[in-house]
């Protein structure tokens, strides 16, 4: 077992969770998804500059070997940013479960097939 | 493209050499052009103002303009072409270059001197309460446009202009907003002009790229490189649909009738004199480079003749004056689009007059119109009649005019009309002689046929209806003196042509033409010739028509007729719904399937790329061995996602798996030496759960099952296969060596150029530091965004939902614990202490303004928590939103100083200090900037958690209220 299959494996593992998360019918499971998304992603920056133990990246005078400090200065940027973006989808889900008094992603269901159903008839009488 | 158009510039730059103009030209030339533009502004500036001040400004433009045209007309009659050029966008060929020759001259005199003729009848015609600023800025609008279009010495140039006639006409006919027939006659003639103006540019840009230039003059002077061109046919297909739709050509004839919503004056101008004619301008104009083959002679002859007819046959039926006229405009602008269609010289002669002639005799008819209109409130000709005696100098006008329509001498229309029969003798088309000369004939016939029946039937006979005329009579002089002087212009141009008429029609003919043409000669009287006699017999026949208009009437009306309007209607509806279909198939309104075929398009393009790279999926590069406690530390995390994906249900359990998995990456951070990461995720790890158990105590905890076990299985196979192929292709990058990164340059210039050992923190503050600025405005934007969501939630159906909300979680009855309260008030100045520690020491350790405020920011949360918001609330005393503004600001103003010193945005500059008890302090202008990421990101933080926790307050509130309510009445 490498270290490198570990982070591999995990990022994959989140990647895949994030997905199936994403593509449920609540809010909350889809601010949920895009958090797990969201480690994967930042990990996978992160490990752009590949896995080293043990070094920082600090700069002194009889220090040769360094850890590559530009993945990491984009991936903590991308974690704050992370934050902003989960904040806005987590309010939005509950401003939208406000007003609607549902949590489903695209509204509520019944709802939902009446106004297809609108969208069709409408389409058929349109010419006029 | 773009090079053949960057050295046909350069041609153009070098024939620049005009020849040597007096200083007034450029000045002159412009003011043409600004002119109509500043009358409109200064109208729309003064949109409160009185009436006058409308009319006023706007005939001062055209007056002003009017005398600008008569000043250059000597020398430009003369043969001198004035122009003006400067480059304005050079890499596409477009100049800003104006010109007039006398074909720009005619038709820009016409536009001024129609333009004020129709603001005075304007000013007399429109009803009191009317939008007199709207209408008169518009009309000035459609007015400098249409200058623009005739004096534009670059055909890109010339392109803009075009559009800009489309969209002005269109406020010009829904000008009286209110009606349904207005609105659908403005949406139809934007559509049609338009869309033929976007086809025009095609063509026009085509002919541009062949002739090597967009210069006007370097084009008509390519006419024969043009019409050699395998892509000519193209060209001028694509032109003349531009033309033939504004022209109102058949097939594209019937906006113009529906455009008749527009007010009358608008009518006189636009579809009468200017903007219809665009499309002759256009043909006349580029006749030299497009006219002379045969698919040229036949297409445009053709059309205009075929049109010409039609439009003659329509308008003898109609019975709306303006329908009448309508239909008449469209078949005078085939007589026009046929002459030029000849490509015979002495054509386009009589197609120049004819010009003059329409302007002249056309917009006084549409005049007359809005008077009988005006003064009887109908303009159904069905119901008028006799109104000689109630308005006898409308009727004399009109006569006139009608007269000149109908070609009857010795009115100018008769001399245009025997020249255009003339040339039809000339003209053979599809191999026959006749067919020319005798459809040409029965056209004029039935022009002769509505002219007459317009002023007979209206004017004299007996009143049909008497309710209308009642009270009819001559309007006020205002009114009547545009069409009068336009009337006696219609006389002289037949009684004078030599003399009012020739030199500019020789001059302007031959501009058209591209070389000289020999003086031409007009006159009433050319002796007894073919012409002459098709003229008489016309005229007879149009006569005939008149007496038997009954009878023609019955039998018009026993056809069925195709209604164009609702053919473009049934279109235009099948196209919006195969649109909306199309847009349906791929954009269903759902997030979750949008969400699968974004997931699913995305796995098949990584999949694909895999399939073609190929190769082995591990790579050379030697792995590190994985300790057993990181080994155990990932099987935890393996099994918190799990956890997380089978207890969808329990919502506050799931946050806790949620936060071991935000520990193991924080945990996987400090191990993999990334330290600065390690603290940063730690600390929004804190604040998101903070975040999420806010935000769970309103929405709902537990769920039901929703999904089908089929969707279920679907979504699962996709996740799986993209965990894999993400999995795959991180696994495939560990195990290979990364190439020359900019890496090494950092870490080489931190501290010598940076001023900073803390390598990450100097690239986000130094390096790439305007990243950073823009990452921390995405923030401030997201934090006022999360504002604006919440704070409305008071209102309307969400703040009904939050003022019923029922508790459904078990609460502590102790609201606030003493000692929480203690504990987090002591803890505060020592987080502060720490915040600003971290702060400090970003540049050279771990931390910076990112970790440090969000530090901060769970400091004063925690207070939030323990003390509640409005105790925490009212001791706050800067608000968030001041933060962000000047965090931004901030951020910006230390850029923008190192732009003081010399150096680039965001440069920083540094030295050290010492300080006692401290040491040495180093103190760099990054400082300020990383201080105004703090701002933002705390203020950023601090909006969110607390607008939260606010509602939920006011939620729980709200319930406490309610409970008490009602326990007091159980216990009464």
């Amino acid at each position: 077992m490498t270290l490198e299959f570990l982070v591999a494996s995990a990022i994959g593992v989140l990647v895949a969770g994030g997905i199936y998360l994403a593509l449920r019918a609540r809010t909350f499971q889809v601010v949920l998804g895009l958090t797990l998304f969201s480690y994967a992603v930042n990990l996978f920056l992160f490990a752009s500059g590949r896995l080293v133990v043990d070094r920082a990246p600090i700069w002194s005078k009889d220090v040769a070997e360094y850890t590559d400090p530009l993945p990491q200065a984009l991936v903590l940027t991308a974690i704050v940013i992370t934050f902003g973006m989960t904040a806005f989808a987590v309010i939005l889900s509950l401003r939208s479960f406000l007003e609607s008094g549902s949590d489903q992603v695209d509204g509520d269901p019944c709802e939902n097939a009446v106004r297809n159903a609108d969208v069709e008839t409408s389409d058929a009488d349109e010419p006029r | 493209m773009g090079k053949r158009a960057a050295t046909c510039c350069k041609k153009v730059t070098a024939k620049k050499e005009y020849r040597s103009q007096p200083m007034a030209v450029p000045a002159t030339l412009s003011t043409l052009v600004v002119l109509p533009f500043v009358a409109a502004l200064l109208i729309a500036a003064f949109g409160g103002a009185q009436r006058w001040v409308h009319s006023g400004l706007a005939a001062a433009g055209s007056a002003i303009g009017l005398a600008l045209i008569l000043s250059v007309a000597g020398p430009v009659i003369g043969g001198d072409i004035l122009s003006v050029s400067a480059p304005w966008v050079p890499a596409i060929g477009l100049d800003f270059s104006l010109m007039i020759d006398p074909l720009g001259l005619m038709f820009a005199g016409l536009i001024f001197g129609i333009g004020l003729l129709v603001v005075i009848f304007g000013h007399f015609y429109l009803a009191d309460g009317e939008a007199t600023g709207r209408f008169f800025a518009s009309l000035m609008l459609f007015q400098g446009a249409m200058v623009g279009i005739v004096i534009s010495g670059n055909i890109l140039l010339l392109l803009t202009f075009w559009e800009l006639t489309s969209l002005s006409s269109f406020l010009l006919i829904g000008f009286w907003r209110h009606r349904a027939d207005a609105r659908q006659g403005a949406r139809m003639a934007l559509a049609i002009t338009g869309g033929g103006g976007l086809v025009l540019i095609a063509g026009m840009l085509m002919l541009g790229i062949v002739a090597g230039s967009f210069d006007l003059m370097t084009i008509l002077q390519s006419g024969d490189i043009v019409r050699a061109s395998p892509l000519y046919p193209v060209i001028l297909i694509l032109i003349l649909i531009g033309c033939f739709t504004k022209s109102a050509q058949f097939p594209f004839h019937f906006w113009l009738p529906h455009a008749m919503a527009a007010p009358t004056p608008v009518s006189a101008y636009l579809h009468s004199a200017t903007m219809v004619k665009a499309g002759v301008f256009l043909l006349a104009r580029l006749w030299p480079v497009l006219a002379g083959t045969e698919l040229y002679t036949g297409i445009v002859t053709s059309v205009g003749l075929f049109t010409m007819l039609f439009g003659a046959w329509a308008a003898l039926f109609r019975h709306d004056l303006k329908g009448i006229l309508a239909y008449s405009t469209i078949s005078q602008l085939g007589l026009l689009v046929m002459l030029l269609g000849f490509s015979i010289e002495m054509a386009a002669v009589a197609a120049v007059l004819h010009i003059l002639n329409h302007a002249a005799f056309k917009a006084a008819l549409f005049m007359t119109a809005g008077i009988v209109d005006h003064e009887t409130g109908t303009r159904d000709i069905r119901r008028l009649g006799g109104l000689a005696k109630a308005m006898p100098v409308t009727a004399l006008i009109a006569t006139i005019a009608a007269g000149a329509m109908a070609g009857i001498p010795p009115l100018g229309g008769f001399i245009s009309k025997e020249m255009m029969l003339y040339e039809t003798l000339e003209i053979s088309l599809f191999g026959l002689p006749w067919l020319v000369p005798v459809v040409a004939t029965v056209a004029a016939a039935l022009s002769a046929g509505y002219s007459l029946r317009y002023a007979w039937q209206l004017f004299f006979g007996r009143p049909r209806d008497p309710e209308p005329q009642a009270k009819a009579h001559d309007p006020a002089a205002g009114m009547w003196i545009s069409p009068a002087f336009l009337a006696v212009l219609a006389v002289l141009l037949g009684l004078a042509p030599m003399l009012i008429a020739a030199p500019l029609v020789t001059a302007v003919s031959s501009a058209v033409i591209g070389r000289a043409v020999p003086e031409v000669e007009l006159a009433l009287w050319h002796g007894v010739n073919t012409a002459l006699v098709m003229s008489i017999i016309a005229v007879a026949a149009g006569v005939l028509m008149l007496w038997r208009h009954g009878t023609l009437l019955r039998l018009y009306e026993g056809v069925r007729h195709l209604d164009a309007k609702h053919l473009f209607e049934r279109g235009l509806g099948m196209m919006d719904a195969a649109v909306r279909k199309a847009i349906m198939l791929v954009h269903r309104p759902s997030l979750q399937r949008m969400l699968f075929a974004t997931f699913a398009v995305v796995a098949l393009v990584m999949a694909e790329g895999a399939w073609i790279g190929g190769g082995s999926l591990t790579g050379t590069r030697e792995g590190l061995p994985a300790s057993p406690v990181a080994i155990f530390a990932w099987l935890l995390l393996i099994a918190a996602t799990i956890a997380v994906l089978l207890n969808e249900r329990q919502r506050f359990r799931v946050l806790i798996y949620i936060s071991v998995i935000g520990l193991i990456i924080t945990l996987g951070f400090i191990h993999l030496s990334a330290p600065d990461l390690a603290l940063t995720q730690i600390a929004v790890e804190v604040v998101t759960i903070l975040l999420l158990l806010l935000a769970l105590n309103l929405l709902p905890k537990t769920p039901p099952v929703l999904s089908r076990p089929s969707r279920r299985w679907r979504d699962g196979m996709l996740a799986i296969l993209g965990g894999l192929g993400i999995g795959g292709a991180s696994w495939a990058m560990l195990t290979r060596d990364p190439g020359q990164t900019i890496s090494s340059f950092h870490l080489a210039n931190s501290y010598s150029g940076g001023g900073g050992k803390n390598v990450v923190n100097v690239i986000l503050v130094d390096f790439r530091a305007f990243d950073t600025m823009g990452e921390i405005i995405v923030l401030g934007i997201a934090g006022l965004a999360i504002y604006a969501l919440l704070d409305t939630t008071s209102r309307g159906t969400a703040g009904e939902r939050l003022r019923t909300w029922q508790e459904d979680m078990p609460h502590s009855p102790e609201s606030h614990p003493v000692m929480f309260v203690m504990a987090t008030r002591i803890l505060l100045p020592l987080v502060l202490a720490a915040g600003l520690f971290i702060f400090l020491r970003g540049h050279n350790e771990p931390g910076g303004g990112f970790v440090a405020a969000l530090v901060v920011a769970i400091a004063f949360m925690v207070q939030y928590l323990a003390s509640g918001f409005d105790w925490t609330d009212s001791r706050r005393r800067i608000g968030e939103h001041f933060l962000i503004a000047a965090g931004v600001l901030l951020a910006i103003a230390t850029g923008l100083g190192s732009l003081l010193f010399g150096a680039n945005f965001l440069t920083s500059a540094f030295g050290y200090f010492t300080l006692p008890l401290v040491g040495e302090l180093e103190l760099a202008t990054a400082l300020l900037f990383d201080l105004g990421v703090f701002a933002v990101v705390f203020g950023a933080v601090m909006q969110t958690l607390a607008q939260l926790s606010h509602i939920s307050q006011r939620a729980a509130r709200a319930h406490a209220a309610r409970s008490r309510a009602s326990s007091a009445e159980n216990g009464a």
